[in-house]
């Protein structure tokens, strides 16, 4: 009961990056509730994934294991998490921000009639005092996330429902393994209990998953572009120095919009979040949407044609100009400087 | 085949992708006023797939429903210039404040009235807020099954369909159970542009409310032509509760929002003169950033 509850997703065996750092997180805020944090895993062919998360510090796992609940539909897996939320009554549950996370969280939340809210960039604990009803609500959780296409950034809560729901994307939040000894317990739920057969009417008839082919996420040095990168033609000029400098292309969501790159690129808050130790950002003007992607990079460039442009107020150097000139002198000067 | 009932929803929003800097007041709030309001993008591919199984079945009828203010009755005009053939427009100061849940409830209470359907699609997301909660939250509360991230629709069959489904890393073919709930990725083909003729059959499409407002001269239009009458469905029109509507049927509560404020690092400030690119680039060579 008032446990924080992870939704970890499983896939061949491996539980997902985005899981293992909301049990970092989820440990973290347990503590400051003094609550245990309790991990859910619904799949099939599970093979060992106590190994894989009770180390984060889980106090208890509870597994689910059937053939047909993997590869995941929405249906039979809402199903669990239902049942299990109303027998447990967590005060938090947390999934990562993945097609899957955002398919289940809503029909879950649905069902509870509990808020949830999407997209997190940073989670709390505070207080909150309802002036109107005279009534002050303790450690509740603040689902911090930018909002309005990232012109504001909004500090959510839900006072009366619980459990309170967020989700939060991949690499946003740290992953720590906490004590590879840690003494969780594993409770096997049985299936039947949980899942009916109705539940399966909903059938994957054929699957294509391709391995990340880009590694964005670990790339030290990315060169990102924006819509003021102007076209695909220009983009290549990005290719060329990421390739020079041994690093990756990002892209902003205009430019991902605009069709000038491709959508795993996409650097943001509705992207992938990224601290390489190195960030060209070109003809980006920064929006708060993109800054959340990438504000924690250890050094940022900035190429930009408006001397003004928002983004500039992150950098470290602030370069104006036209980027079709810049970039090739850089190339230049790099291999200059490297012979 | 007899062709299906399709339900599209969509959503008029902020054209927040297009914040100029106007879009901020002197006092650091945004100016929703000087957004454009637009058709969410998402629902256009909603409203397309939708479309592209009308042209393949005939029959099939599609009709667009949006909650918002009485000015969304301008995405539904929209629907109609795109071969749309009817809209309901959802619309009470009962829902102002409404979050996620709050919406999906009346939206999903406003499709109770609308009669029999074998479809609802909607867009994966609304860009004013990015949650992707109402489509699945609208199944949930219709208790029918949900596929996500459509892109398309590959099979219909009387009693099921089959579709493929874009995710971040791959692609996935579903066969699903009818009445179901699709919602649509932007990977699906964008939507058809406005058709002259119907735009023309369409454009004195109104609300009510839009009527009783209206100065213009086509007032006589609508006895004879049924079709330009936009259904308008208030609270009343709708079994609820009212705990579960607005404010109050929304668990969510927005505590502080704060403006960004851009606050400036000391940075180098350089131009494209080669000198200064040279020296940047030695500087993050020597520091080991680079090479």
């Amino acid at each position: 009961m008032n446990n924080i509850f992870v939704y970890c997703e499983v896939e061949d065996g491996v539980v997902a990056d985005v899981s293992l750092e909301l049990l970092t997180k989820g440990r973290s805020l347990s503590n400051e509730l003094k609550c245990q944090l309790e991990a859910v895993v619904v799949g099939g062919g599970l093979k060992d994934v106590e190994s894989q998360i009770i180390p984060f510090g889980v106090d208890v796992l509870h597994i689910i294991e059937d053939p047909r609940l993997s590869p995941y539909t929405t249906a039979p897996h809402a199903a669990v998490l239902i049942k299990l939320f109303e027998e447990e009554k967590p005060q938090i549950a947390l999934m990562g921000a993945t097609p899957i996370g955002r398919d289940l969280g809503p029909r879950v939340s649905s069902a509870l009639h509990s808020g949830l809210t999407a997209d997190c960039t940073s989670l709390e604990i505070g207080d909150h005092e309802d002036k109107k009803a005279g009534k002050i609500y303790k450690d509740l959780l603040y689902q911090i996330r930018p909002a309005f296409g990232g012109n504001i950034i909004a500090w959510i809560i839900n006072p009366d429902c619980r459990p309170q729901m967020a989700t939060v994307r991949e690499g946003v939040m740290k992953k720590e393994i906490l004590n590879v000894k840690y003494p969780g317990k594993v409770n096997r739920l049985e299936v039947a209990k949980y899942v009916s057969d109705v539940d399966f009417a909903v059938q994957v008839i054929e699957r294509h998953m391709e391995k990340r082919k880009l590694n964005i996420k670990g790339a030290s040095i990315i060169v990102s572009g924006g819509y003021g990168v102007g076209s695909k033609e220009n983009f290549k000029l990005l290719y060329d120095l990421a390739a020079v400098l041994g690093g990756e292309v990002g892209a902003s969501r205009a430019a991902v919009d605009a069709g000038f790159a491709e959508h795993e690129r996409q650097i943001g808050q509705t992207g992938t979040t990224v601290r390489p130790k190195l960030y060209i950002a070109c003809g980006i003007s920064g929006q708060v949407q993109h800054r959340a992607g990438m504000e924690e990079s250890a050094q940022i460039i900035a190429i930009n044609t408006d001397p003004d442009a928002p983004i500039n107020s992150l950098a470290d150097y602030v370069i104006t100009g036209d980027l079709s000139e810049i970039i090739p002198k850089m190339i230049k000067y790099y291999k200059l400087n490297t012979k | 085949m007899k062709g299906l009932r399709i339900i599209v929803l969509a959503k008029q929003v902020p054209d927040t992708r297009n914040v100029g800097k106007d879009a901020m007041k002197a006092d650091g709030t945004v100016n929703r006023a000087a957004l454009p309001a637009i058709f969410n993008p998402e629902d256009l591919n909603a409203l397309e797939l939708a479309l592209r199984l009308k042209d393949e079945n005939p029959g099939t009828t599609v009709t667009v429903l949006t909650m918002g203010p009485g000015r969304a009755a301008e995405i539904i005009r929209e629907g109609l210039y795109r071969g749309a053939d009817g809209g309901v427009l959802l619309t009470d100061r009962a829902f102002a404040g409404s979050d996620t849940l709050a919406t999906s409830y009346a939206l999903s209470q406003a499709i109770r009235e609308m009669g029999e359907f074998d479809l609802i699609i909607a867009g994966r997301q609304a860009i004013d807020g990015d949650t992707a909660q109402v489509g699945p939250q609208v199944a949930e509360k219709m208790g029918l099954p949900q596929v996500t991230y459509v892109e398309a629709v590959l099979k219909v069959e009387k009693t099921k369909m089959t579709v493929r489904r874009r995710l971040d890393n791959g692609v996935e073919t579903v066969k699903a159970p009818l009445p179901l709930v699709l919602t649509v990725n932007s990977s699906a083909p964008d939507c058809r542009s406005r058709n002259a003729k119907l735009l023309m059959k369409y454009k004195h499409a109104r609300t009510v409310t839009e009527r009783q407002e209206a100065t213009e001269d086509y007032l006589f239009l609508y006895d004879s032509r049924p079709f330009l009458n936009i259904q308008e469905m208030t609270v009343n029109e709708i079994k609820s509760t009212p705990d579960q509507l607005g404010l109050a049927g929304s668990p969510t509560k927005v505590k502080r929002i704060e403006n960004v404020v851009l606050q400036a690092k000391d940075a180098k400030r350089l131009t494209a003169a080669d000198e200064g690119i040279n020296d940047l680039m030695k500087e993050l060579i020597d520091s080991h950033v680079i090479g």
